[in-house]
């Protein structure tokens, strides 16, 4: 896509792709077929490739947890011995982390950031869809362990010595390791490419503070993966060079210290976590108003706060190593530190609460994800607060407690968030609303399920119950009817509520996508700049860059204050805020063109890391893929030059390609 | 050409950067110096200094970040100071500034 | 034509500023995240040499101090590249970043020659907790040189092939800023690991 004029040319002209390096010419933009997604720089389809693949690891990593949660069920399981239960709770944990939530995250961050700040894609497109790829390809490297030889089985923290070579002689820690490293330089290119976006490309008038708050706890968690991830890139490092070229960094016989691994991935592991959930803030911070019918109260100190957070989480991390033998001044500083990061937190629920006071609620599917969010947030957020007592966390750490805490907080509070978000942004993204009436099965039952089989490990914890134990005895279960075995049995149950739970949202898609009605263009009567588009929105996104005078753009386009009444009033529908848009059409629109490089440039990474476990010449011919693709890469325009002649209505004409 | 005029506004003459180039060569000996002479108890913290100021000249002068945007310093400051911060910290657990 | 492209090609966000550089600084900032672990995990186990040779053993700090030299000159020469590319001096933009390179290749070079000299007196990669973090940080900061050298060789042959394909001027400056980075990396860890007796 070169220009968006109506050349005079009559469209029998054929359109001839530039050459990039001779051998491989340029793809010729194309609305449909498989090309256009392979080769796509656009940030809506990337943003909605990272969200299917998101959801399908989310099924996988659900059903790693189904499969714990059978074998735990009753005294003496037999559904998964010991080694395969290991892979499994380090798998259930790395899908959900780093397959599921981080790259749904991305997906709601690349399709939504340009949009509600008034651009027409990201400041690097092309590095975007590399860093989509890239993720893919990881995903899957790090899941074909199941298959050669076992998967990672070690944690998701993957403790020192546990991790080396003696306890994890399987390849699996191996894929583990390089797999992270290639979904990590997706992680670490989509945050610089996020942060130009939002720094330099927003529309003119739309100042920081008058930025839509989802794009601003996007932008804080950006900021978080940046410095985030050379940290764990430095420990799994160090973890390889360990386990393939005999270095010695984690074993204490040679006078190592493990602490350093717990370190190195803990200050990355804490502002993870944070990575984790401010856009889940995010997202309810957009929907509560929307459904409120008010405003987001106290909009800065959302933003302040989130910032804090963002802040203060990175002189928290040792809190994941009290027991560790730090020693009391280290605990204590640490303590004190995360008792403190509780407070920004409850200054968010006080502010969504204060919003939901006095409004017009209407309880979409929604808005009940998001009303949950803050309610399970909330349950989680108190466990924390708990553990950050470092006497009492002393007792609770690697109990099931722990594991409720953080189920709370990402089950109920990222996961919720997410599901949320798909409910409110689906009819932008698709041109469909998802049938409320399923959705409420799905919200219900995702509810129901999640409290009852978290809810009881808490009681699990307090009890005495360790985590990743594979296997529990009627004879460690305790006394009375409400033992152990009674909680254990509770919980599983309720992972088969929550998984149908699940299997509903899944099947509201297909019918929606068969049966659902066309959605009106402001279903919701939302308030921010995404919503100034088509459903979904046109490739260029804006017909014309809006000028913003405000926070909530959009709302304050279709209401304005009545001067002696002071009631605030709808003077014009969504449609003709539109209209106005499209009467201002801009004469040149520059898109960036499709690439083959991103996709070509990605492929060498998971060959490199094959060729790294199993052999050093495949690892070279991955390394000179990636050279070569850098190179063409370089040379190419990020948008095709002027002399491609494209054919004007890009809607329907087959190209035809020469060379 | 709002470009090379803006460059030429900030940026410095060739000779001035020889000039700094030679002044970050002048420290670089004295910091090699140290190897060869005693300097006490001032060898830390002169090495320190030297080490902190020859790092700061090459940032402000040679990546033209002293005359350039202040969004670009405040990124790259806050990574700096962060590492420092948080590696500091981590050493400190193992008690390493402790002599 | 190609001159109103590059200018066109020159990505700058509604607050003027260049998006690649924006993003390059962005990237250092993060770099500095990565070197800051690899150097506090040398200062840990600097102490710990097992049977293999101390620092102050194997260290030649004649030699070092020569390579450092010799990689701060490179910043020098760079900036005068850098500077030529925003004159649109294209010759002597070419010829001090092959200069850079140069200067980088001998720093390389010099790295190479010690790791060598060093493994032959002793010190193998997994020899002590000293050793394997000494070559993880310096091996780091070397390939770190390494790339830079072949980004530069790269520009230089894209500059003389007019194949750059945003604005020169600010792809050359952005290149600078990466290389003046690896030097300011080596900065630290001239003085902390090699200068400072264990």
């Amino acid at each position: 896509m070169a220009i968006i004029e109506r050349p005079s040319a009559p469209a029998t002209v054929p359109a001839i792709p530039s050459a990039s390096l001779g051998a491989l010419k340029r793809p010729v933009s194309t609305q449909h077929g498989w090309r256009s997604w392979l080769f796509t720089v656009d940030h809506k389809r990337l943003g909605l490739m990272y969200g299917a693949t998101a959801l399908f690891f989310f099924v996988v990593g659900g059903l790693e947890a189904v499969l714990i949660r059978l074998q735990l069920a009753l005294p003496d399981g037999r559904v998964l011995n010991a080694d395969l239960y290991n892979q499994m709770f380090t798998m259930h944990a790395t899908t959900m982390v780093f397959l599921f939530v981080m790259p749904m995250v991305s997906a709601f961050a690349n399709y939504f950031i340009p949009l509600q700040v008034g651009a027409r894609d990201v400041a690097f497109p092309r590095i975007n869809a590399f860093g989509f790829w890239a993720f893919l390809f990881g995903g899957i490297f790090l899941n074909l362990a199941w298959f050669l030889g076992g998967a990672a089985d070690g944690g998701w923290f993957m403790y020192a010595p546990n991790s080396g070579p003696v306890f994890s002689p399987s390849h699996g820690v191996d894929f583990w390791a390089l797999g992270l490293q290639i979904t990590g330089i997706a992680s670490l290119t989509g945050a610089v490419n996020l942060i130009v976006t939002v720094l330099n490309m927003r529309a003119p008038g739309m100042s920081l503070m008058k930025m839509p708050i989802f794009t601003w706890m996007a932008t804080v968690v950006q900021f978080l993966l940046l410095f985030a991830m050379p940290v764990i890139t430095v420990a799994l490092f160090l973890l390889m060079f360990q386990r393939n070229f005999g270095a010695t960094f984690f074993d204490v016989g040679a006078g190592a210290d493990p602490l350093l691994w717990q370190h190195l991935f803990w200050i990355f592991g804490h502002p993870e976590v944070y990575i984790l959930i401010l856009p889940s803030f995010g997202i309810i911070s957009e929907v509560l108003p929307v459904f409120a019918r008010k405003p987001l109260f106290g909009y800065p100190f959302v933003v302040f706060s989130g910032a804090a957070i963002g802040f203060v989480g990175w002189g928290v991390w040792a809190h994941h190593m009290f027991a560790s033998g730090l020693g009391p001044v280290s605990v204590a500083v640490f303590s004190v530190a995360t008792m403190a990061i509780a407070v920004p937190t409850g200054v968010k629920v006080v502010n969504w609460t204060m919003t939901l006071w006095g409004g017009k609620l209407w309880f979409t599917v929604a808005m009940k994800f998001a009303i949950a969010l803050i309610v399970l947030f909330t349950i989680g957020g108190l466990s924390g607060v708990t553990h950050a007592v470092a006497p009492s966390d002393t007792q609770q750490t690697d109990t099931y407690y722990i594991v409720a805490h953080f189920h709370y907080v990402l089950f109920g509070g990222a996961i919720f968030g997410i599901f949320s978000g798909m409910y409110y942004w689906w009819p932008k993204m698709f041109g469909k609303m998802l049938s409320e009436r399923i959705g409420n099965w799905n919200f219900w039952l995702m509810a129901i399920g999640m409290n009852l089989t978290f809810g009881p490990m808490h009681i699990l914890g307090l009890q005495g119950q360790p985590r990743r134990m594979y296997i529990w005895t009627e004879a460690r279960a305790g006394e009375g009817f409400f033992n152990l075995a009674f909680w254990n049995l509770v919980a599983s149950i309720g992972s088969i509520i929550l998984a149908v739970g699940v299997l509903f949202f899944f099947v509201n898609v297909l019918v929606t996508a068969r049966k659902g009605k066309q959605a009106p263009l402001d279903p919701w009567d939302a308030r921010s700049l995404e919503w100034m588009t088509s459903n979904p929105p046109k490739e260029h996104n804006f017909d014309s860059i809006p000028t913003v005078g405000h926070l909530d753009e959009f709302f304050h386009r279709k209401y304005a204050e009545d001067h002696q009444s002071g009631e605030i009033r709808k003077v014009k529908e969504a449609e003709e805020v539109l209209a106005e848009l499209e009467r201002n059409k801009d004469a040149h629109i520059h898109m960036p063109s499709p690439s083959y490089w991103p996709i070509v440039l990605a492929l060498g990474l998971p060959v490199i890391a094959f060729g790294l476990i199993y052999s050093i010449p495949v690892a070279l011919v991955g390394g000179v893929i990636v050279v070569l693709g850098c190179f063409g890469w370089a040379i190419e325009p990020s948008t095709a030059r002027d002399d491609e002649v494209d054919p004007p209505s890009a809607a329907s004409a087959e190209v035809v390609r020469h060379g | 050409m709002n470009e090379q005029h803006a460059h030429e506004e900030h940026g410095m003459s060739n000779a001035g950067y020889v000039r700094i180039a030679l002044i970050l060569a002048a420290i670089t000996a004295l910091e090699v110096s140290t190897y060869y002479v005693d300097f006490g108890p001032l060898f830390m913290p002169a090495l320190m200094v030297m080490m902190v100021v020859k790092f700061v000249t090459v940032v402000s002068y040679f990546m033209h970040l002293k005359f350039d945007r202040r969004l670009f310093s405040v990124m790259f400051y806050a990574g700096l100071f962060l590492a420092i911060f948080v590696y500091a910290a981590a050493l400190s657990t193992f008690k390493f500034f402790i002599a | 034509m190609a001159e109103a492209a590059q200018e066109h090609g020159a990505q700058h966000g509604s607050t003027g500023i260049s998006n690649i550089k924006l993003g390059m600084w962005l990237f250092l900032g993060s770099e500095c995240l990565l070197f800051g672990g690899l150097i506090s995990t040398y200062m840990l186990y600097r102490g710990r040499v097992g049977e293999g040779p101390t620092p102050m053993q194997i260290f030649d700090i004649p030699f070092t101090s020569v390579s450092s030299f010799v990689l701060l000159m490179s910043s020098l020469t760079m900036v005068l590249a850098v500077s030529a590319a925003a004159k649109r001096d294209d010759r002597s933009a070419v010829l001090w970043l092959t200069v850079t390179a140069l200067l980088g290749a001998t720093f390389v070079g010099g790295q190479v020659y010690e790791f060598t000299a060093f493994y032959n007196e002793g010190l193998g990669f997994s020899t002590s907790l000293f050793s394997s973090s000494f070559y993880v940080l310096t091996g780091f900061h070397g390939v770190h040189v390494t790339v830079g050298i072949i980004m530069l060789l790269a520009l230089v042959a894209m500059i003389r092939r007019n194949r750059i394909p945003g604005s020169k001027s600010e792809t050359v400056e952005m290149i600078g800023l990466y290389w003046h980075f690896v030097d300011i990396v080596w900065i630290v860890i001239f003085t902390l690991i090699y200068l400072i007796p264990v």
